[in-house]
């Protein structure tokens, strides 16, 4: 018998004596599904645009989260080339994407792309790592994003800054939109890394004082890019 | 007849409770969380509705525990990752120390896992002679210190910054100082070289999604992301009971974990990894290994009554609100699982006879049980448990002791008699009450003892009658 | 309506005074009070400690004497809690099983029973003191009490009532922990003492003497002034 069919007939055997089932949390007293699901019970969302907006930029200043929002992509390498300066950046590490492609190279520094394989030491030299997104979460102020969506696992994660930059039209109302645009974008075929992030980097583990960039960026920057009119 | 386990949970617990200092540091640590806690609690539009759905969800998976965990063992395989069962902390071990020599490791990293605390992996680890380091802040400063974690979300709740200082200087090199942001930033320059060379990167798991084959990892610093991004292999670790069936389950179970754990609404980072590098992707672990580990989670499951203490999610969150934690601390329960969870289910996974004091050192005010975000009825498993070291044949002196007090019960006369002796008793008791030969101590040695009443209410009532 | 009472033996003993003041209450109310002295203990120190037989032994007695009663009341929230939630547990299986279930439906903690099943608040009672009040655990988590005794406390004449901090945690008490684990037992009623203390109140209220036997003991033993009193005594000043 292989270690697995061990396991598994030891649950089989265990479960033989049943245990009743809880009352359905979805199902009044009556015993009729009320339709409700985890939307009803998490933290309410406005349904109007604005109001998504205006709550994700709401728990951007909670999570210590730098947040802007431009029209068009001159504005957006304007803001780049802003935190260029304001940051003092030297190196970037980044990836390739129709956006990033148009706007990178105008920073006039030179950068890293994750399709060429760098190695990790060089990441780890980049000031920043600035990388697309799957989607972004209103409800909680997060990213969603994917190995394949932003140019592998360590570079959202190594360099001290993360810049996100993502459309308009990818922020999303709550977490339960989050896994339904998973479960529509890739199918079966997941990415092996999915993250979401909620906020810079962080630590209470000294007397519960707040740390931020404990191994992670210590700064989270999310540029919301607006379609021109 | 008390265990080793048990004297020692005795010495460790009067000598913490009589620790005034200690008591007002965990109150100020816990007054800090439970603000953001009952916060982010409020701003559910049906926190209980949550609750429910939530331990109805952890019901599905646990009581067809079979199912999903195949379904999630195929679904990993499916995309390169290699599963294997693991029916002991030994088998699990020894699957690791195999790797590591195989790949010629030198350099181990973690992240947080209990599950590698249970199967005491870094000790056996370090005596192969591969160094081993945990990443996350709170365990790197226990690990530094040869100490077990001391809660099982913040393992160094106990420290005061000094003491944190004083140690970096003494193990590190570091200068002395009261700055937490330097103290951190210490541990985040020697960690980013660690992480770069490191040849295994060793993770646990919150949870495992059966639907898709993946573990999800929740955390703040980042540090399990680096763990299982930049060492060739990666290593997963994780108790079988952390199933949950679908991927959108976790659109339910992050948000609380994070709630109740930490007083979030999200950690900084939660995770999703079903394989190694997937063909087209640029980078992450050559190698996906995930260790499923029994290690007597089918002996509680096989228990019916008490099956549900597998829902746990190890938030932390009956740790936070247990008056017995709060006053002895996590490092005296002794065991990897602290506070009425890890009282709960020690006995089943290391025996009841050394481990059922946990179950007795409980006042049952059921703080835990409501506290729960998945609904485990943990104060009347610490009754269970109690009754069933009863049956065990333990506390043979308490039964004898109840047996008497039924007979004198059940006869009134001999009660009453009883009665009147115990007033003449009381007047004697005065005299010796808080010494050394008192048999009350128990009771004096910090409290003055009750008095018997001149008339007691029955007496009142009989007068009444007259 | 005829009321049956039930007075533990910690009661009758330590504290008759509880039951004397929930005789006049009831009488007040103008319902008849009946009290069967054979009845001394609900068996709850032998389950607590695992001897679930022994405990069942003693309840035995205590199903049988309450077979014909209308309606029971406890001034206890842990007693209460242990005849309608553990009754139900003890007896499954068992030829009174019925008998059982049938005592844990008509059984009431005192503040229940004025306020849900008399649906009375106010006693025309008076205390002129600012007190502070302790929910006993397994009244306020098993038997869901926390707003009957306040209501309670609420229409009394010249009292004040202040909450003190961390009001929901537990005293210590916790029947046979309070001497198995003294040390633990000792700490989280000297963390009680304080929260209590710290409201400037006169008296400290429970509607469980177990929890302020143990709180008065520690409070005397340092001298403090706060003196314990059990909401039937307060109610029944009028």
């Amino acid at each position: 018998m292989s270690r697995r069919d061990e396991i598994l007939g030891r649950i089989r055997e265990g479960l033989r004596l049943r245990v009743h089932e809880p009352k359905r949390a979805a199902t009044s007293s009556d015993g009729v599904r009320t339709g409700l699901t985890t939307r009803e019970w998490l933290p309410a969302v406005p349904n109007d645009p604005e109001g998504i907006v205006e709550t994700f930029a709401r728990n951007c200043v909670e999570l210590r989260t730098q947040y802007y929002r431009v029209t068009g992509l001159p504005e957006l390498s304007g803001k780049l080339f802003e935190l260029k300066d304001s940051e003092g950046w030297k190196l970037i590490a980044s990836h390739r994407d129709p956006i990033l492609d148009s706007v990178l190279p105008s920073l006039g520094l030179p950068f890293l792309l994750a399709e060429d394989r760098p190695a990790t030491a060089d990441v780890e030299r980049a000031d920043v790592g600035i990388t697309r997104c799957d989607a972004l979460i209103a409800q909680t102020g997060s990213i969603l994003l994917t190995a394949r969506s932003a140019g592998g696992r360590a570079l959202s994660v190594l360099p001290p800054h993360h810049v996100v930059i993502a459309r308009e039209s990818q922020l999303l109302p709550d977490l339960p939109a989050a896994f339904e645009l998973l479960n529509k974008t890739y199918g079966d075929a997941y990415p092996s890394l999915i993250t979401l992030i909620t906020g810079p980097s962080r630590t209470g583990d000294i007397e519960r004082i707040l740390v931020l960039g404990a191994h992670g960026p210590r700064t989270l920057t999310i540029i919301l890019l607006r379609d021109p009119r | 007849m008390s265990s080793i386990f048990e004297s020692q949970f005795r010495a460790s617990a009067t000598k913490l409770t009589a620790d005034l200092r200690h008591r007002s540091l965990i109150r100020k640590a816990l007054k800090g969380y439970e603000k953001s806690r009952d916060e982010k609690k409020a701003r559910f539009q049906d926190w209980e509705a949550a609750r429910q759905a939530a331990a109805e969800t952890k019901w599905e998976a646990i009581n067809h525990l079979d199912k999903y965990l195949s379904e999630f063992a195929d679904n990993l395989a499916r995309r390169g990752a290699k599963v294997f069962w693991a029916s002991t902390a030994e088998e699990a071990r020894n699957y690791i120390l195999n790797l590591a020599r195989e790949k010629q490791a030198k350099t181990i990293i973690k992240s947080k896992t209990m599950t590698s605390e249970e199967i005491h992996l870094n000790e056996v680890l370090a005596k192969a002679g591969y160094e081993v380091v945990e990443s996350d802040l709170g365990e790197f400063i226990v690990q530094l210190r040869d100490e077990a974690p001391y809660h099982l979300v913040f393992p160094a709740m106990h420290l005061t910054r000094n003491e944190i200082s004083h140690l970096f200087h003494e193990k590190l090199g570091s200068p002395e100082t009261d700055n937490p942001e330097e103290l951190t930033m210490t541990v985040r320059r020697d960690m980013r070289i660690r992480y770069c060379k490191a040849d295994i990167g060793i993770s646990g798991a919150n949870f495992a999604v059966a639907e898709t084959g993946m573990i999800a990892i929740t955390e703040n610093e980042g540090n399990a992301r680096l763990t299982t991004s930049l060492p060739k292999i990666h290593v997963a670790l994780l108790g079988i009971e952390k199933v949950l069936p679908k991927l959108s389950d976790l659109a339910l179970f992050l948000p609380m974990l994070a709630t109740v754990g930490t007083g979030q609404q999200l950690t900084c980072y939660n995770s999703m990894i079903g394989g190694p590098r997937q063909p087209g992707e640029t980078d992450g672990p050559e190698e996906f290994h995930v260790i499923l580990l029994d290690n007597r989670r089918t002996h509680l499951l096989a228990d019916a009554e008490q099956r549900d203490a597998l829902h746990c999610i190890r938030c932390g969150a009956c740790l936070n609100v247990c008056p017995i934690f709060r006053n002895v601390g996590g490092q005296t329960y002794g065991t990897t699982y602290q506070g009425p969870i890890g009282s709960v289910i020690t006995p089943h996974l290391r025996g009841l006879r050394d481990w059922k004091h946990l179950s007795f050192a409980s006042s049952l005010c059921g703080a835990c049980t409501e506290a729960c975000p998945v609904k485990i009825d943990l104060h009347h498993h610490l009754l269970q448990n109690r009754r069933n070291a009863v049956v065990l044949g333990t506390g043979k002196l308490d039964r004898i002791a109840f047996r008497g007090f039924a007979f004198l019960v059940n006869h009134p006369g001999v009660f009453g008699v009883a009665v009147k002796a115990g007033r003449l008793v009381q007047r004697l008791h005065r005299l010796i009450a808080s010494s050394k030969i008192d048999p009350l101590r128990a009771w004096t040695a910090s409290r003055e003892a009750p008095v018997i009443a001149k008339e007691s209410f029955r007496q009142y009532w009989k007068s009444r009658h007259k | 309506m005829t009321i049956s009472l039930f007075i533990p033996c910690f009661i009758d003993q330590l504290f008759p005074s509880v039951g004397i003041s929930v005789v006049r209450i009831l009488e007040k109310l103008g319902h008849k009070v009946d009290f069967d002295e054979s009845l001394v203990c609900c068996g709850q120190p032998a389950f607590n400690t695992g001897c679930w037989n022994e405990a069942r032994d003693v309840a035995i007695r205590v199903v049988d004497g309450l077979k014909n009663a209308e309606v029971v009341v406890i001034p206890s929230g842990s007693c209460g809690a242990m005849i309608r939630v553990f009754y139900p547990e003890i007896f499954k299986g068992h030829p009174k099983q019925e008998a059982a279930l049938s005592l844990a439906h008509k059984i009431y903690e005192f503040s229940e029973f004025l306020v849900d099943r008399l649906g009375v608040v106010d006693l025309g009672s008076r205390f002129p003191a600012k007190v502070t009040f302790h929910n006993g655990c397994h009244g306020l988590r098993e038997l869901r009490l926390k707003q009957q005794p306040r209501q309670l406390l609420r229409h009394v004449k010249e009292l004040t009532l202040v909450e003190m901090d961390d009001q929901t945690s537990c005293c210590g008490f916790g029947g046979t922990f309070a001497v198995k684990f003294p040390m633990i037992s000792t700490a989280m009623g000297e963390a009680k003492c304080a929260s209590a203390l710290e409201t400037g109140a006169d008296f400290l209220v429970s509607n469980d003497s177990s929890c302020l036997m143990h709180l008065q003991g520690l409070l005397s033993r340092k001298k403090e002034k706060l003196k314990s009193i059990h909401l039937a005594e307060i109610l029944a000043s009028f």
